[in-house]
């Protein structure tokens, strides 16, 4: 890719409790990029140093040494700097609905966008536009947020953070503890927002299967490293390193590994079903006696 | 930043003092408590000193870790200094200062208090320090269990007291990642004034409590789960004993207290 990132790191080392006995290094020298307009997904198990990782997009936490750029400029520049960065990079945590805090869903959803200092009319348009985004009902902007359902409280927080129109979106394992349903709504959600604004996801998760739908490129961490990035196709083909990582690769991926352990002659880096159905198709194809 | 409170912090250790019964330690420190406040003069808080200093190491606490947990308690020493150096009135006058006068008297006083504000608090760390919160309430349940012919509802107090201890943690973490989440959003802890900081905490203290109370719903119907009923009839896992070691030490603790005493009703 010719393009120039929109939020890079550079030799990104986060260190905890510096300079006690507890002193842990989250993240040695991370380079990790985000290029404007693209469906990025980031994958590590608990632990990995993923969470620490997208803490710095958006200037939650400081680096211990290295730098985090937006647009190429450090954004640790200057302390006005670092909070507007915060509008520019979303960052929807984990299991957001704990954060809901508002008489109503639609304060809460102006909330982000109160806080960037935008005047009524504005607000009003944006916070209108996140909740369609997310599915939720004119009738339920002015309902309680308590009173919602889980899956409903999930939307709205997720609205509260769209409602920024961020350039970069990132969102921490965004359907954790969803039935298969709310997951396959929200993220069609994202995708909704990711294509109408041309905005940069980023999608953090444990769970091949999900990102890997979706997914332009992948992004793994383990152990606060960047072992691999590419296409899920080229991530792919790491299947038993990702698998030593305690990271499985989707399904289908691995029955097309071991068929090919087997003796067939086959392509191994398909991840989807669509493809595994054509990969096989074009077999059958090749070969009439089968 | 939050996670650097130590509110009763706990040193796991396997020193005496550590092994020591709670019970042991709690009379211990209430012993040494009394016998500070009976102490008058350099020779009675030296026993006392020496003392601390000797559990101190037996429990082989880094020095550095009492100075850190009397740091909160700077301000007050100084006032305390301050205020008993300036308002001692007595008959060996050092100096003068406008009308600020420093007598002798007054020197000693502060050093005292200071001293006495210092000791009283290492002291009660090194309690809560070589004792685990959970042994620390089931001591403390044990010794007031007398309370119980009163209708006093001790075991229920024990019972808050730990939940509480357990959940000090738990809370902070909560704190620190919905403070994160309403930053993403904006939110701005840190800047403005009184009024704006004061409305600032609003996105944090509303998901906290409401986060609260949802923990203590479950943890309720988790405990009822398991047919948790109070405190009658329930017996424990861990059972408290006496040692040889306890009755050992709450002798010393005694008779360091009883020389004390009589120093200074000698004055001494």
């Amino acid at each position: 890719m010719i393009l120039e990132p929109i939020l890079e790191t550079r030799h990104l080392t986060h260190t905890y409790s510096m300079g006690t006995p507890f002193q842990r290094d989250a993240l040695t020298s991370v380079d990790f990029t985000v290029y404007p307009g693209e469906y990025l997904g980031v994958i590590g198990h608990t632990g990995s140093g993923k969470s620490t990782l997208i803490q710095h997009l958006n200037g939650l936490l400081k680096p211990t040494s290295g730098t985090v750029l937006f647009q190429g400029q450090d954004i640790w520049a200057a302390k006005e700097r670092t909070r507007q960065i915060r509008f520019q990079v979303g960052l929807v945590f984990q299991y957001p609905e704990y954060q809901l805090f508002e008489e109503t869903v639609y304060k809460d959803i102006a909330f982000g966008p109160a806080n960037m200092g935008l005047d009524g009319k504005e607000i009003d348009r944006r916070v209108r536009q996140a909740a369609e985004f997310v599915g939720l009902k004119e009738a339920t902007l002015e309902k309680s947020p308590f009173e919602l359902s889980g899956g409903q409280k999930r939307r709205v927080a997720i609205a509260g953070v769209i409602a920024m129109e961020p350039a970069v979106l990132v969102l921490d394992e965004p359907t954790a503890g969803l039935d298969p349903m709310g997951v396959e709504s929200i993220l069609k959600n994202i995708r909704d927002y990711h294509e109408a604004k041309n905005a940069a996801i980023v999608m953090v998760s444990h769970s091949m299967e999900d990102v890997a739908r979706t997914a332009d490129r992948l992004v793994v961490v383990n152990d606060g490293k960047i072992p691999y990035a590419g296409t899920p196709r080229e991530v792919f083909s790491h299947g038993a390193e990702l698998e030593a990582m305690g990271l499985g690769i989707p399904k289908v991926t691995s029955v097309f590994h071991r068929l090919r352990q087997l003796g067939l002659d086959i392509d191994p880096s398909v991840y989807t079903m669509e493809e595994a159905v054509s990969a096989l198709l074009a077999r059958k194809g090749g070969r009439r006696s089968c | 930043m939050l996670k650097d409170i130590t509110l009763g912090q706990y040193f796991p250790g396997n020193t005496v003092v550590h092994r020591l019964d709670p019970r042991t330690k709690l009379l211990l420190t209430v012993v040494y408590i009394a016998a500070l406040f009976l102490a008058e003069q350099l020779v009675s808080y030296g026993i006392l000193l020496a003392a601390l200093a000797g559990c101190i190491a037996l429990a082989k606490l880094k020095p550095k870790t009492i100075l850190k947990g009397l740091k909160p308690v700077l301000v007050i020493l100084i006032l305390t200094a301050v205020l008993n150096l300036f308002y001692t009135p007595g008959e060996t006058v050092l100096a003068r200062v406008w009308i600020f006068t420093i007598t002798l008297e007054g020197v000693w006083t502060a050093f005292f208090m200071v001293l006495r504000i210092m000791m009283l608090i290492t002291g009660t760390f090194l309690l809560t320090y070589t004792t685990s919160p959970i042994l620390l309430t089931d001591g403390l349940e044990s010794l007031l269990n007398p309370l119980k012919k009163l209708h006093v509802p001790v075991h229920e107090l024990a019972m808050m007291m730990s939940i509480a201890l357990r959940f000090i943690p738990t809370l902070i973490e909560e704190t620190d990642k919905i403070m994160s989440a309403q930053r993403a959003r904006g939110a701005d802890f840190d800047s403005g004034n009184l009024i704006q900081k004061a409305k600032a905490l609003l996105p944090l203290l509303v998901p906290l409590f409401i986060s609260a109370f949802r923990r203590a719903d479950e943890l309720a119907v988790a405990m009822e789960c398991r047919c948790y009923h109070g405190g009658e009839g329930r017996t424990r896992m861990r059972q408290l004993k006496y040692e040889r070691r306890d009755a050992l030490a709450l002798i010393f603790g005694l008779v360091i207290a009883a020389v004390v005493g009589v120093l200074g009703w000698m004055g001494l």
